[in-house]
């Protein structure tokens, strides 16, 4: 999962944002033929356009807004099929974004055993 | 590497527990496919070792029994977790007692349970519990922790490891320098707590004495690994002079008072001899200038006698590693001891951490110290009553209630 902070975001020189986000296509490319992506997912539109469907004690309420007040946004996530926590760290390292404040990857192992469903 | 030299049944059978159990685990979660299952199932192994050895004695391969054991508990626990019935299957029917590569095993397993991936506070625990051989509530007693709460932390820990896929093995090397550090740092930690924790009640697993073998584990595994060699002398130079760090009365002995006959000297001979290994590779590092600094300590005929130049010069160089507070406030009480002239300006340098660390006991003890060579008692008085009330470590303060604190060096109690 791709995070970000908006605030520090907008403060990036375009060119700079420009530059990186060309660099974040050609590490799709790159990770993609050697076999590391399993799943580009998705990028997300920003926060603004977001609607959270929240528990209400009478039922779901829809709301305009994201999850919560956390500074940090999730800005995409990716599938990625690596053979353990190591290799997962080292692919990580290189996501261009990075080198931008603010910034940060999550790791997070999927659920892939449901046997418990069978 | 010393030998720990805990008398009685109990200390020959941590011996053997830690020698074993870390090997078994890495083995077992090979077999299963199940770190998870093995840990736990070698964990129950030392439990009974601990209890049928106490009462009849060791067995003569304690290392079969310990398997046996382990083995069979690990089976135990497949069958009880139905959705794994496949893996019974999977189990090899019957494994020999494979004495060889246990370092290669046991190297795995510590890389794993030191990952960065998992909380600070879990790597050590998991540690002690996995590669050592230790019981929760023995790891309990030893940090003064609530034994679920330990628990809970050990469990969280290894399920993490299991999901996230951290790899029971030694790290690529790309990543190798860096994950050690991971290791040595735990190890480091581990060290610390036995030391502090040695002016406690006696305890049934010696720590400090655990350390130093694993860091030897460490250096001989990875010979290439000037650090590893560093952390190693470092440890056997501290643990050399433990017997002469408590009185007969249980009071702390600091190092200008401590009886230097009462030193392990065979084992500050091959902290030496490691120290050199260390240096043939050519790659310094911070553990192996803590060694050297250990080093002028541990082979100085007296305290008066102490090469206080060359350790202001090794504190410089450590500084460049590790820019703390605590290493410029050890620098700052080495150049106190360069002689009258110098004092002055140690405790204009110490002065100068003061807002970094203002709940430092032992900043507070240093000033005490400075402020009474340079005739300001009052001041020193008030330092000491500050660092007595930022102290929770019994020895610690009985001897600041005492008198000053004379030497609060890092290395130096």
């Amino acid at each position: 999962m791709f995070t970000s902070r908006p605030d520090l975001d907008e403060a990036v020189d375009p060119d700079r944002a420009k530059d990186v986000y060309k660099r974040v296509y050609d590490w799709f490319v790159e990770n993609g033929q050697k076999g590391l992506i399993a799943d580009g997912g998705a990028e997300l539109h920003p926060i603004t356009t977001a609607t959270s469907v929240k528990h209400g004690d009478d039922g779901p309420v829809v709301v305009d807004g994201p999850f919560n007040e956390a500074k940090e946004v999730v800005g995409g996530f990716s599938v990625i099929e690596v053979a353990d926590m190591d290799a997962a760290v080292a692919l990580t390292k290189t996501w261009p974004p990075l080198e931008l404040p603010g910034v940060a990857v999550e790791i997070r192992p999927m659920v892939e055993d449901y046997s418990q469903f069978e | 590497v010393t030998p720990n030299k805990q008398p009685g049944t109990d200390g020959l059978l941590a011996h053997t527990l830690r020698e074993e159990a870390g090997v078994l685990v890495a083995r077992l979660a090979r077999q299963f496919h199940d770190f998870d299952l093995a840990e736990e199932a070698v964990q129950g192994a030392v439990v009974e070792a601990l209890e049928t050895w106490r009462r009849s004695g060791s067995p003569d391969n304690p290392g079969a029994w310990l398997q046996t054991a382990a083995r069979h508990n690990a089976l135990d626990l497949v069958r009880r977790r139905t959705r794994q019935d496949a893996l019974v299957h999977r189990a090899p029917a019957v494994t020999p007692y494979d004495a060889g590569s246990a370092t290669d095993d046991r190297l795995g397993l510590l890389f794993a349970c030191c990952h960065p991936a998992l909380a600070q506070d879990a790597r050590l625990a998991l540690t002690l519990r996995a590669v050592v051989g230790m019981t929760t509530p023995q790891i309990a007693r030893a940090f003064l922790v609530n034994e679920r709460t330990l628990a809970q932390r050990i469990v969280r820990a290894k399920r993490k490891i299991v999901t996230a896929g951290i790899a029971l093995t030694v790290p690529a090397d790309e990543v190798l320098a860096e994950r050690l550090c991971d290791v040595l740092a735990v190890i480091a930690l581990m060290y610390n707590e036995g030391f502090v924790s040695s002016a406690g009640p006696t305890q049934d697993r010696d720590l400090a004495g655990d350390a130093v073998w694993l860091a030897g584990v460490v250096a001989t595994s990875l010979p290439r690994e000037a650090e590893a060699w560093g952390l190693v002398a470092l440890l056997t130079f501290q643990h050399a002079r433990a017997a002469a760090r408590f009185s007969a009365a249980g009071d702390l002995v600091l190092l200008p008072e401590q009886d230097r006959s009462r030193w392990d000297h065979v084992a500050i001979a091959a902290g030496e001899q490691m120290l050199v290994r260390a240096a043939e590779l050519h790659a310094p590092g911070p553990f192996q200038l803590r060694a050297a600094i250990a080093a002028c300590h541990a082979t100085s005929p007296s305290w008066a006698g102490t090469d206080w130049l060359q350790i202001v010069t090794l504190f410089d160089l450590l500084a460049r590693h590790d820019p703390s507070p605590v290493v410029r406030l050890n620098r700052a009480v080495a150049l106190s001891r360069l002689g009258p002239d110098h004092v002055a300006e140690a405790l204009a340098d110490v002065d100068a951490l003061a807002d970094r660390l203002e709940g430092y006991h032992l900043f507070h003890a240093t000033r005490a110290e400075l402020l009474s060579v340079l005739g300001h008692h009052d001041e020193a008085a008030d330092a000491n009553d500050r660092a007595l009330a930022l102290t929770t470590n019994v020895a610690e303060r009985r001897l600041l209630t005492t008198r000053l604190h004379r030497r609060p060096l890092e290395d130096g109690s």
